[in-house]
């Protein structure tokens, strides 16, 4: 019975190959729909990351109280070993050294007498070091103007605008002024060797970005850091896994008496950047679930449909004297079998088009910057990301809402006397 | 019960719930059918041929009354034993054929014979004689689509009688069929109620059927108005 069965599914193309494509396009649309949200979500928080707080943060206890002030003062110390245990202890993540810092920055003339002068906030990352993954995810080389990325330790990129304002071209010195991790009065040269434009509007108008070796030799900074931030590797940010891993590392490092003891921040724990991520969670969670929901009944009803369609041959093969639960196990056996075709294909596609768009991203950079007069933030490459709820979360539509349609349809052998199945199989 | 009793039926009423009252289908009917009998439900539209036939098929359940067919009392027996009943001793024949689109001549008539677990080289060979019975040893392998009424219709009887059941149901089977087709499909049903010991009842109201009938129940409004016996039916082959 059961080939006789298979044979009139697969030469049924409306009961076999239809719905499985129906089902295959679906999940893959849900599928590569929701990663996209999920990457789109993430873009944005990764903006944020990548400059101001990285997925998790250390700096020292001191440090996070007066954040704002950027104070150097109370940078951590001997930040090889912190990273060594770091690394060692949670290899999750990598950890990078990060100096921020603030002051003037002066551009002189030929003559060493000021030209212009304005505010600059500088980043002092880690560009040289082989493992360093900051030019990456920076962008640097996408967000580039003109010029080259930095090749020494007085390299420094500058942002377009401020290039603009202050007049400054490549290879032309600046010198920045500030204060030392010991507060002590500080000049430095640094030589610009290229331009950048950040396109997230005005956040960038005063930047500089340096190598971390410049920064410290222009802090006075050997072996410090103002901060660690450190990235999950898939660069995808999941709340719960670093608020847990921020609470257990201060659980163990942390010394609350002592104000330059090493403490851990999550991305959410930075200034709004909780109810950013709570808000982005929860759009998610509203969207992806409508979505859901509508492609279920979608999918349910065409397992309602087919199972109705088929009340003709359900009376003939009940007529036939055979039993309703076999006539019913057997429905419901096509329905998981086509819903599994659909769904297993469907989510290879959707996951397959996710990773693509995961691993190049789709670059609105051009149709962005067309449309802003550069005071939009928003990111510009949007980027997919494959998370491991994208691998069961198709079996949802394709397989339960076309099984459950089919149930439904199929109650109807036992609900109604045979004799009203054959007048529906006699229109 | 009689050996050679088919069919017995005590009491029968079958009612309908409407709304929230009852429509009276069928009402005292007491009915024996025998062995071999070639017998038509004869009446105007509405009268509850199709009604009886449904119960005696145990498509439908009485309301009131006894009905036992080949011995098996239908009011005590369950779902699953009136499934096998109809799956080992009877066949169906309907007005609009009901072949399954998908599947061949040769498949449509194999599956009662499926069902009842019969082994291939066995299937095979009843299958082919039964088509070749219903003259379309050469339409095996066609699908429905591709037959005129009266092949699909002798595809449909083949499907009936394939397995040998000791009693085929056929409601209004020339219905949709012209004068000739239908003479064709009675000449070869009654051929086939010669040869097996099978019984056959119609519902009808198509004269051309009648002239074949040797027994005519006719039925009114529920309930058997007349009971007739044809020693020589009208058609001879
Ligand atoms: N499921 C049902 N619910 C309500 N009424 C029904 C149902 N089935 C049949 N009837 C009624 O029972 C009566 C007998 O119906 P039945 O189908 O047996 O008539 P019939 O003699 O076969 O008619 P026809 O010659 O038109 O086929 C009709 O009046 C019909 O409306
Ligand atoms: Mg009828």
């Amino acid at each position: 019975m059961i080939k006789f069965l298979a044979k009139g599914l697969f030469r049924d193309r409306s009961r076999s190959l239809f719905p499985v494509l129906v089902i295959t396009l679906t999940v893959t649309l849900v599928i590569f729909s929701i990663g996209f949200m999920q990457g789109t979500m993430n873009s944005l928080l990764l903006d944020t990351a990548v400059i101001l707080t990285g997925h998790e943060k250390v700096v020292t206890r001191a440090y996070s109280e007066e954040s704002q002030l950027m104070p150097n003062d109370l940078a951590l110390m001997d930040v090889d070993q912190l990273i060594e245990d770091l690394e060692q202890e949670y290899p999750d993540f990598f950890w990078t050294p990060r100096i921020t810092f603030a002051g003037l920055l002066d551009v002189p003339d030929q003559n060493g007498e000021t030209k212009a002068q304005g505010p600059v906030i500088a980043f002092g990352i880690d560009l040289f070091s082989s493992e360093s993954r900051q030019v990456e995810i920076w962008e640097l080389e996408r967000l580039l103007v003109s010029g080259n990325l930095p090749g020494n330790n007085n390299d420094a990129l500058i942002s377009s605008k401020m290039a603009d304002q202050l007049n400054i071209g490549i290879g032309e010195n600046v010198t920045f002024i500030g204060s030392t991790m010991d507060n002590a009065f500080t000049t430095y040269n640094f030589k610009v060797s290229g331009t950048f434009n950040l396109r997230k509007g005005q956040t960038d108008k005063q930047m500089m970005l340096v190598d971390l070796s410049g920064a410290r030799l222009a802090l006075d900074m050997d072996n410090a850091a103002s901060a660690i931030f450190g990235f999950t590797h898939s660069l995808y940010y999941d709340d719960e896994t670093a608020v847990a891993l921020r609470t257990k590392y201060n659980r163990i490092n942390s010394d609350s008496l002592d104000i330059f003891s090493p403490f851990m921040l999550a991305l959410r724990d930075g200034n709004q950047m909780g109810t950013m991520v709570d808000v982005s969670d929860a759009m998610m969670a509203i969207m992806g679930g409508i979505f859901l929901v509508i492609v279920m009944i979608v999918l349910w009803n065409m397992g309602l449909m087919n199972g109705l369609r088929r009340y003709g041959e359900i009376g003939l093969r009940l007529a036939m004297g055979e039993s309703k639960g076999q006539v019913y196990r057997s429905m419901i056996s096509e329905a998981i079998i086509i819903g599994l075709a659909g769904t297993v294909v469907g989510t290879g596609i959707g996951i397959g088009l996710t990773y693509y768009v995961q691993e190049n991203g789709i670059d609105y950079t051009k149709g962005i910057e067309a449309l802003s007069n550069s005071s939009m933030v928003m990111p510009n490459i949007f980027y997919a990301q494959v998370t491991p709820d994208l691998f069961y979360i198709g079996f949802l539509p394709g397989v339960l809402a076309t099984v459950l349609g089919t149930m439904l349809a199929g109650l109807a052998i036992y609900r109604r006397e045979m004799s009203q199945l054959f007048k529906e199989l006699e229109t | 019960m009689e050996k050679d009793t088919v069919i017995r039926i005590k009491g029968l009423l079958k009612q309908f719930p409407i709304g929230g009252q009852f429509f009276t289908a069928l009402k005292n009917v007491d009915l024996d059918l025998n062995e071999g009998e070639f017998t038509g439900l004869v009446g105007p539209s509405g009268s509850g041929k199709t009604t009886l036939l449904n119960i005696i098929g145990g498509l439908d359940s009485p309301t009131e009354g006894q009905v036992s067919v080949l011995g098996q009392a239908l009011n005590d027996t369950s779902h699953a034993e009136r499934a096998r009943l109809r799956r080992k001793h009877m066949g169906f024949i309907f007005q609009s054929y009901n072949l399954l689109p998908v599947y061949t001549v040769f498949e449509n008539v194999e599956l009662p014979l499926i069902l009842n677990k019969v082994d291939k080289n066995e299937r095979r060979s009843m299958v082919a004689q039964a088509v070749e019975s219903v003259g379309l040893r050469d339409k095996m392998d066609s699908r429905p689509n591709m037959l005129s009424g009266g092949e699909c219709q002798r595809t449909a009887i083949a499907r009936a009688i394939v397995h040998q059941p000791a009693l085929v149901l056929a409601d209004e089977p020339t219905a949709n069929l012209d004068a000739e087709n239908s003479h064709h499909i009675m000449k070869i049903l009654s051929n086939l109620n010669k040869e097996l010991s099978t019984s056959f009842i119609f519902a009808t109201h198509d004269e051309k059927i009648m002239a074949y009938l040797r027994r005519i129940i006719h039925l009114g409004d529920g309930e058997i108005t007349k009971d007739e016996i044809i020693d020589n039916p009208k058609a001879h082959d």
